[in-house]
């Protein structure tokens, strides 16, 4: 569908000293490398502090003195059935790690966690200008505490009802209303296709109003049912973009079929379906998570019914009651959008053929 | 062949393949009669969606509607338009998508078209891999997102701030302080910059190499090449993004609420003219009075869109288009 810049001709021809011609190239690709490595370290940034951080303890994400590179804890050393915490003591065999088992303002008492039989090691100075001895200990029972803690089950459940009937309901009239456009004429054909393009840049608050004093009226705020059945209705994004897989497919097909008794529906359902399916993949795909990532319909229509809430709303909310929990907050991130990511990552094809597909032939 | 098509309701003796379009009578009918079946689905959608809502809307805005007490509902001719005009709320929220828009659509676009040339140039190893990864973050939910940003800018445990320290800039707290909440808005769009890539890599794909090699025979270098070559073949593609992004400002919601929970702070820094009206709407239940925000909405970006599209046929190139 798309042609990659490797299969075009290189431009090897070019009337200039192969050597400095190489020398160029090589200058260029350590560029346009160094730039592309340099931009993605910076994309995966926030990645990094979100899984460092959802693997953090409540201890470490209260301690100023804790490195934040990664998950630590502080050191200790059990003593005599007492839990000592541990230091970096500077003494004059270096830097030691030593447990401080009495603490004064003038003069600390240490014990050797490496040999604690050497008995007790004073050490003069505040101890609070000491650095304290971590080590790492991430903490991977945090996925399982956010994933309790924001009944993730329930979450999940709602969304994905929310998403597959919609994605159900938006596929199937898109096929349909895309079909229409595709191979049948009219009168007023093109002034529609127009209409249709044209709610692409419409803003949803121009309808949104009224929208929502009828769904109230008739009693479906608080349910499923204003997040599902305006998709089912088509939208132009699919219809665009199936229409035009529609078009690639040649007439004579549909032809056959005709000269063999078919009906239109019954050649959208065994021609035209049948040869799109990386479209209706895309279309499928997008819709799920367009709808897995919603939060502007969810929090109006169900902001009071929190056994509803899909994933978007959930965790948002969550943020807003328990902000003082960060690390909760990162691991309830990492829990959301790893679906979506890893779905990505496995029908990457599909997804940005479908993007380009969509987006460029306006 | 005529009895398949006399079998159903239409009967012309003539082969099918014949063009319908061009012979009207019972063939046409037929297939007018299925168009309209096939496309009815988003014509019902339309009217119980869109069109009818729209104009409600208009008729909203002429009430004091509240959802608290829609028994006192009243005609008030264009107060709430009056209102529109006095109340502070009204322009700061005005204010704050245009400073936004401002910052964020040159950067963004210039993000946009680094990123594309540079998944697409010949001397980047692993281009896919490259365009994968770039496109990657565009999938992440928008509230995680914002999560994850949040955090990353907090002042005292953010990754940003203290790569900013180590390399001795200054770390400003991004997310509560008036002047750099536009920054940080526009930083983390900049990680939804996948779409945006993708659609202008094909765009640059779609020029033909001749124009490129045409230039190089004329002496251009890479720069030359991509100021008089790329950008006019790929301004179609530009304008489609423009347009949906100046456009995007004006219905810019999920980020702003996410970050600051839907306070628009710091200091009103994040509220944008759709939280503005959501707050009107759902927060203090002014539903009249957000029907006439939601119209002038609908107005602007409509004249937007008029005057994007009327001045496009200035600088957008549309190859084999015989129009100027």
């Amino acid at each position: 569908m798309t042609t990659t810049a490797s299969t075009q001709p290189k431009l090897a021809a070019a009337p200039r000293p192969a050597a400095t011609m190489r020398q160029h190239n090589l200058m260029e690709r350590i560029l346009v490398s160094g730039l592309a490595v340099v931009i993605l370290l910076i994309f995966l940034m926030p990645l990094g502090y979100m899984f460092t951080t959802g693997l953090k303890s409540d201890a470490q994400m209260s301690d100023p003195d804790a490195p934040v590179w990664w998950p630590f804890s502080q050191e200790m050393f059990t003593y005599n059935g007492e839990t000592y915490p541990v230091y970096k003591v500077p003494t004059d065999a270096g830097v030691q790690r030593l447990a401080a088992v009495k603490k004064t303002r003038v003069a600390t008492t240490f014990i050797d966690p490496a040999n604690p039989a050497a008995g007790e090691i004073v050490w003069e100075g505040n101890w609070r200008t000491l650095e304290p001895a971590y080590f790492p200990d991430a903490q991977w029972h945090n996925f399982v505490t956010a994933w309790e803690q924001l009944n993730f089950p329930l979450l999940f459940r709602n969304t994905l009802i929310i998403a597959i009937t919609g994605t159900l309901g938006a596929v199937i009239s898109s096929v349909f209303v895309a079909y229409g456009f595709a191979r049948f004429n009219f009168t007023g054909k093109n002034a529609l296709f127009m209409i249709l393009i044209g709610t692409i840049i419409l803003p949803v608050q121009a309808t949104l109003i009224p929208t929502y004093i009828v769904f109230a009226r008739i009693g479906w705020t608080n349910t499923f049912l204003p997040l599902i059945v305006p998709h089912f209705f088509a939208n132009a994004y699919n219809v665009f973009l199936l229409r035009q897989y529609f078009m690639q497919i040649p007439r004579e097909l549909d032809e056959a079929a005709m000269i063999d008794g078919a009906n239109p529906l019954q050649i959208l359902l065994r021609i035209i379906v049948p040869n799109s399916v990386p479209a209706l993949a895309a279309v499928s795909l997008f819709h799920f998570f367009f709808a897995w990532n919603d939060f502007f319909s969810p929090l109006i229509y169900l902001v009071s019914r929190p056994e509803l809430w899909p994933l978007s709303v959930g965790l948002q909310k969550f943020n807003a009651l328990y902000g003082r929990e960060p690390n909760m907050i990162q691991a309830g991130a990492l829990i959301t959008l790893i679906l979506p990511v890893a779905v990505f990552f496995l029908a990457q094809r599909v997804f940005m053929q479908g993007i380009v597909f969509s987006g460029v032939e306006k | 062949m005529a009895e398949v098509l006399t079998q159903r309701d239409a009967g012309p003796s003539t082969p099918a393949r014949v063009a319908p379009k061009s012979r009207p009578g019972k063939l046409s009918r037929y297939q007018t009669r299925w168009a309209w079946f096939f496309v009815s689905p988003w014509l019902i959608g339309f009217l119980l969606f869109t069109l009818i809502p729209i104009v409600a809307t208009l008729g909203f805005s002429f009430t004091n509607y509240s959802p608290v007490t829609p028994e006192a509902t009243r005609f008030i001719g264009v107060q709430n338009y009056v209102r529109m005009t006095t109340d502070p709320k009204v322009a700061t929220s005005l204010l704050v998508t245009v400073r936004y828009a401002v910052l964020a659509i040159p950067i963004t676009l210039g993000f946009g078209l680094l990123l594309a040339a540079m998944v697409n140039a010949k001397s980047l190893k692993g281009q896919s891999f490259f365009r994968t990864m770039f496109y990657m973050p565009s999938m992440i939910p928008v509230v995680a997102a914002g999560l994850i940003w949040a955090g990353v800018m907090n002042t005292q445990t953010g990754w940003l701030n203290l790569g900013l320290e180590a390399i001795g800039l200054p770390a400003p707290d991004w997310l509560n302080s008036t002047f750099w909440i536009y920054p940080a808005l526009v930083l983390i769009g900049l990680w939804g910059t996948g779409n945006l890539m993708l659609t202008l890599l094909a765009g640059m794909q779609g020029v033909p190499n001749e124009l490129y090699e045409a230039a190089s025979i004329d002496g251009a270098g890479a720069w030359v090449k991509f100021r008089h070559v790329t950008l006019p073949m790929i301004s179609p593609v530009l304008f489609y993004n423009l347009t949906l992004m100046i456009i995007g400002a004006f219905k810019y919601f999920d980020m702003a609420y996410v970050l600051k929970n839907g306070t628009g702070g710091p200091a009103d820094a994040t509220l944008f003219y759709n939280l503005n009206l959501y707050k009107n709407a759902f927060e203090y239940n002014l539903m009249g009075y957000a029907s006439a925000l939601a119209w002038v909405l609908f107005l602007i970006v409509f004249a937007l869109a008029v005057v994007l599209f009327g001045t496009s046929g200035r600088w957008v190139y549309y190859a084999g288009d015989g129009k100027k």
